[in-house]
């Protein structure tokens, strides 16, 4: 469709025409205009909303949410092929075979072995053996191969070595779903563990005799310890209310040493609505401070991020300060309970700080235990009640631990923007589905590409500059008293406003230190040839004394550093006062600045979100990104409020 | 008066020291003139702690039996709690901290008294210099003057001796712009865009009164910043309803029959006590000690001190945006013209020019648009947060300014060459300090004080090498351009390294600016290796090619 406008969310003045494209994976808009044919790419499995809007004037307004956050305003000017558009897109967005998703067609030019080598890089076999597991209180069960005890359950799992058989059997018929009590974590350091399971089905008065040894074997294993938490993460009102329907808690009189707990995490639908509200605040144009601050109270969102890292906390140091084994679970076992147990691995284990040990700890919390990614971020079409942003909560909380740890974490927030991104995306098999079961039967592994190969080869995108191994942020566990300070908690603009670059910090302090220490790598080379050249010079020359003096070319490694400053940037609208006033030249404002988009925003369907933008000021010498990923990490676009809309005129 | 005098117990022993994120240590407890001074006696780890009473904002005591507990609530925003045995040792210290911290004479203050430990480089006190600003303006523009018309202060009270103005309007015409503007502030040059040459004047209101007054004079001064067939514009920076209630008391705003070459904006900058009760409100919430996330968000709400920064800002870009973008002049008056005026112009000052960015540039900025300028650091910064007195003269003008360019530092964080620890290093004298640069109201009280012949500069300090080092920003790289800040809230945070300071554990933050830091100086030393290298290579292999020639 030719002739469409492609709306600027935050000021419509700087619409631009463009031609929409519809293909089988994508949206794809193009900009008018001769030399910077800017190009917006959308998935159709990041689509989450599409609403057409009245017929006005000018055309027919549709609204395209997404799941990464994006909302694209289009303009179309044909009611009946906005229509047309709409009704595809809604059908596109929504497949209903895993056989439409991304994943099954995309093909990054990688040869069978690539792509095998791919799937290796997370092993969670190898993963356990580094935890020290098996050992003399936890071996592997196969009690589930050929997923005959829990079909939502991978079909490894690590149990205490006196759970035999029969009690992991019948210790699953008493708990929802059969997601009967496995290793989650081991610390090797004092033998305490984190255990995670489903509710028990205890009702009132409901006994399982296999369920209490199962929890004593956990108990068991570790010898130091007398008792074992039971952390039940839900809200004690919703777990008094499971009760009723058979299911319920731990009753601690039945259960031999155990300290049970509950840590009140609301449930993915109290979740989804507090997302959906921040959203709208998100979304607000030229909110006020007021508007802003108040809607983000009253969205809650903070509140719930603060609940699962202060239960991370709680078992973090259970394990860690008191050797105190823990188990796990909330209702199902599968969202909070996935939340928790990260979180505090997070917090107890420096590994899973790195990159790798992220993506391994992703793969055994999240997607080996049977998190429904597929109903949880509606990949196929299904039920709209099932989709709650469970994952994204906990990328979030790996954020602010960021934020409150600036060096304890091997990677950026990029490397979190984006594993948000393709969790949506389907570009990659890693989330299909909802369990390994069913990732199985699809031959996964066969016929799509891992993103973890994909983030792991690009890893130096997501360095975070101030890691360093030996620094004592990254030893032990981190101490996590201190994050239970309520001001700690800061709303995420680099995820939620994502695509409003114009919000963001013009100058970004991570690229900056990256491109250092990339030039720091490249000198300490030079140093080392140059010595090398030296000491050989002087041999030859030994006894020699002429020595000339001259001056020597050293423009090449200035370069690195003048070319820095790529933060032309336009200004907001700090006033609508300035649009009236007539002596205005046209020469001065709108088309300066809408005719100054140098870069291609080409999305890459690799790398969706590394899109860059940038107006510059005209007359400014090149300025070009020294970031050395070249991506979007500089974002300079004008954030221009709605001059229209905008409230900052008082009186 | 003898500081003894006031001083009934000059020391306690078995003194215990409480502070937030700290094991409580004890200690003795010593009173000075000046200070207040606590050391422990543990070998292991001696510490001494230093707090001078001008800083102390206000204190609390309480008993259980015979032991008595002092809480020291700070003008920096520290909260510390000293347990005193003895009912009597305790109540003779709380009434002289009382009294030491509240002494009314600035003579007293001791700045008077300070003898500065360091050798004097280069004396602060002449170091900015309104002349040097203007020569560096006659270099690129002639088209204005120093004018000596308030010299002996005659003039203006509340301005320096000389001012920079147009150079057509001459000194008589200044007297007479005086009358009609509040507080004879006559609108002077605060910053020469050079780029386009366009002026941002700053001034008072004018006294146009209910029946619209109007001076000739004043016209003529500001239409000889305008451009032929140009037009500029004028910030008020109060909202209209306000400055038309001004009439009635005299003052009034510029009307467009008079001024038909300007357009009036007028903005919601707050004053006063409004300013002082948000700043007491976000201190209350930010140590509000509940793990309650709702209540945090509504207390930093219902504070609105967010507010006041982001309309702060917003008007300043406005301004900037005239400017650059609009290539207008600009007149920025509030109604006194020392308060929200001297934020908006210098606001706008740091995103317009470079220079301003740098250290000695922001150092001569604060000089010359608030100090020269005349804001009333005295009145404004006698109390803190935690201050019961409700004087309506006491105002975080200055504080609102600082977390200002600290919001710019934090989107633009390679574009300054100072850091965060140097803003918060202002604060901290503004409210108390050794040296006498922020004392008195205006120049005309200082030079009266003779600060300059009895007080150290802040500048003569700062300005010594070894101090400087504390405050470089190790990722600045000059920038030329103009930095537009984004305005929305989702741009804009608290300040944390001010109002949360004492209230969390800083070690993580520090040890990553302290890896920042590494970085930078590992790479600036490896290059300077490899230049030496180059350099060294470059010689014996021009030695070797005459050899073999």
């Amino acid at each position: 469709v030719e002739n469409v406008r492609l709306l600027d969310r935050l000021s419509s003045r700087r619409a631009v025409v463009g031609t929409l494209y519809l293909t089988a994976t994508h949206v794809i808009f193009v900009e008018n205009g001769s030399e910077t044919r800017k190009e917006t790419w959308v998935l159709h499995s990041q689509i989450s909303s599409i609403e057409k809007q009245a017929t006005t004037a000018t055309g027919c307004p549709l609204l395209i949410r997404c799941k990464n956050f994006q909302v694209i305003q289009l303009v179309i000017p044909q009611e009946r092929d906005c229509h047309d558009i709409y009704i595809s897109l809604i059908r596109l967005a929504r497949p209903v075979k895993y056989e439409e998703l991304y994943c099954f067609s995309f093909n990054p030019k990688l040869d069978k072995e690539e792509r095998e080598q791919g799937w290796k890089l997370v092993d969670l076999n190898e993963e356990y053996n580094r935890m020290g597991v098996p050992n003399n209180y936890w071996q592997i069960s196969d009690v589930n191969r050929d997923y005959g005890v829990c079909d939502s359950y991978p079909t490894e799992v690590y149990v205490p070595k006196s759970a035999t058989a029969h009690i992991i059997v019948g210790s699953s018929k008493f708990r929802s779903r059969r997601r009967f009590p496995a290793l989650s974590y081991y610390c090797k350091g004092n033998n305490a563990s984190i255990c995670r399971s489903s509710q028990p089905l205890s009702g009132f008065s409901a006994r399982c005799l296999e369920d209490e040894q199962m929890l004593q074997a956990i108990r068991k294993a570790n010898p130091g310890s007398d008792f074992i938490y039971v952390v039940d993460t839900r809200p004690k009102l919703n777990a008094m209310a499971n009760r009723a329907a058979g299911k319920g808690y731990e009753n601690e009189d039945n259960y031999s040493n155990i300290k049970f707990q509950f840590i009140g995490i609301e449930n993915i639908h109290v979740m989804r609505n507090s997302l959906q509200k921040m959203l709208e605040v998100c979304e607000l144009k030229s909110p006020s401070m007021s508007d802003f601050l108040w809607g983000l109270e009253n969205s809650g969102w903070l509140k719930h991020i603060k609940a699962i890292i202060d239960a991370g906390i709680f078992i973090a140091k259970a394990v860690a300060e008191e050797g105190v084994s823990v188990l796990v679970h909330c209702s199902d076992g599968w969202d909070r309970t996935a939340q928790v147990c990260s979180v505090a691995s997070l917090l107890l284990d420096p590994y899973y700080r790195t990159m790798k040990g992220f993506m391994v700890l992703i793969e055994k919390d999240w997607v080996s235990f049977g998190h429904k990614f597929n109903h949880r971020y509606g990949n196929l079409d299904g039920d709209p009640k099932e989709i709650s942003p469970v994952i994204d909560q906990f990328i979030e909380c790996v954020w602010q631990l960021m934020e409150q740890f600036p060096c304890a974490f091997e990677f950026n927030e990029r490397f979190l923007i984006h594993i948000q991104h393709h969790i949506y995306s389907c570009q990659f098999g890693n989330f299909l589905c909802n369990s390994q079961k069913e990732r199985r039967e699809l031959q996964i592994k066969e016929r799509t590409y891992s993103l973890w190969a994909h983030l792991w080869k690009n890893r130096a995108d997501y360095l975070n500059p101030l890691y360093r191994s030996d620094h004592s942020q990254t030893q032990g566990t981190l101490h996590p008293q201190i994050a239970s300070c309520n001001f700690l908690y800061k709303f995420w603009s680099g995820m939620y406003n994502r695509f409003e670059k114009g919000l963001h910090p013009r100058q970004s302090v991570t690229d900056y230190l990256m491109a250092v220490k990339e030039e720091t790598q490249q000198l300490e080379e030079e140093l080392e040839v140059l010595q090398e050249r030296l000491a050989n010079l002087q041999k030859s020359q030994s006894g020699d004394n002429k020595v000339k003096s001259k001056q020597q070319d050293q423009s090449k490694q200035t370069g690195l550093y003048t070319s820095n400053n790529s933060l032309a940037n336009t200004p907001q609208e700090y006033s609508n006062d300035l649009k009236s006033f007539p002596s205005r030249s046209p020469s001065q404002g709108d088309e300066e600045d809408s005719a100054l988009i140098l870069t291609q925003d080409n999305l890459k369907s690799s790398d969706p979100d590394l899109s860059a933008n940038s107006d510059q000021e005209s007359g400014v010498e090149d300025l070009s990104c020294r970031s050395p990923s070249g991506g979007g990490c500089l974002p300079s676009e004008d954030s221009g409020k709605d001059s229209d809309e905008a409230v900052f005129l008082a009186g | 008066m003898e500081f003894a005098e006031l001083i009934k117990t000059p020391r306690a022993d078995n003194v215990a020291l409480h502070r937030p994120f700290h094991p409580a240590v004890e200690g003795t407890l010593c009173l000075t003139g000046h200070h207040l001074i606590f050391s422990s006696r543990r070998q292991d780890n001696a510490e001494e702690l230093w707090l001078l009473h001008s800083n102390i904002d206000s204190i609390e005591k309480r008993f259980v039996g015979s032991l008595g507990t002092i809480i020291i609530k700070c003008k920096d925003l520290r909260i510390i709690q000293l347990d005193i045995p003895g009912m009597e040792e305790c109540l003779n210290i709380a009434s002289s901290i009382e009294a030491l911290s509240t002494l009314d004479s600035v003579t007293l203050m001791y700045p008077f008294f300070y003898r500065p430990m360091f050798e004097v480089l280069e004396d602060g006190w002449s170091s900015f210099l309104l002349e040097q600003e203007f020569e560096l303006l006659s270099s690129v523009t002639n088209e204005w003057r120093l004018s000596c018309v308030n010299k002996e202060f005659s003039v203006c009270p509340s301005y320096p001796p000389v001012v920079i103005v147009p150079k057509c309007i001459d000194d008589e015409a200044l007297r007479k712009v005086a009358l009609f503007r509040h507080g004879s502030r006559f609108p002077v040059l605060s910053y020469y865009h050079k780029k386009n040459g366009m002026a941002m004047l700053r001034s008072s209101q004018p006294l146009t009164g209910t029946n619209g007054r109007r001076c000739k004079e004043d016209e003529k001064l500001i239409n000889a910043t305008l451009r032929s067939g140009r037009r500029g514009f004028v910030i008020d920076t109060r909202p209209l309803n306000v400055a038309q209630q001004a009439r009635a008391k005299g003052g009034g705003f510029e009307q467009e029959v008079h001024y038909p070459q300007w357009r009036r904006i007028h903005k919601c900058i707050e004053r006063f006590n409004i300013l002082q009760e948000s700043f007491i409100k976000l201190v209350e919430a930010c140590n509000d000690q509940s793990h309650n996330m709702d209540r945090w968000l509504s207390k930093l709400e219902a504070s609105n001190w967010l507010t006041h920064i982001k309309e702060l800002l917003t008007a300043a870009c406005l301004a900037a945006q005239c400017i650059d973008r609009e290539g207008a002049s600009v007149l920025v008056h509030g109604s006194e013209g020392t308060d929200s005026t001297l934020q908006v112009t210098s606001l706008a000052q740091i995103i317009l020019d470079p220079r301003c960015r740098t250290i000695r540039g922001f150092e001569a900025l604060v000089v010359r648009e608030w100090l020269l300028a005349g804001h009333p650091f005295q009145q404004r910064c006698a109390q803190s947060a935690y201050s019961n007195s409700k004087q309506k003269w006491e105002a975080p003008v200055f504080l609102l300014f600082l977390e200002c360019v600290w919001q710019i530092h934090r989107q633009f964080p390679c574009s300054f060459e100072f850091n965060e620890q140097f803003l918060i290093l202002l604060f901290e004298h503004a409210y108390a300090s050794q040296f006498g640069t922020f004392l008195g109201n205006n120049e005309n009280e200082r030079a009266k004080l003779k600060l300059p012949q009895k007080t150290m500069s802040l500048w003569s300090w700062v300005n010594r090498p070894e101090e400087l080092s504390r405050f470089q920003n190790p990722l600045y790289e000059a920038n030329s351009l103009v930095i537009w800040p984004s305005v929305a809230p989702q741009s804009l945070q608290l300040w944390e390294g001010v109002f949360l300071r004492w209230n969390r554990p800083s070690k993580f933050l520090e040890e990553a600016e302290e890896e920042r830091i590494n970085i930078i100086k590992y790479n600036k030393e490896l290059q300077a290796k490899v230049n030496a290298l180059r350099r060294q290579l470059a010689e014996l292999e021009t030695g070797e090619e005459t050899r073999e020639e």
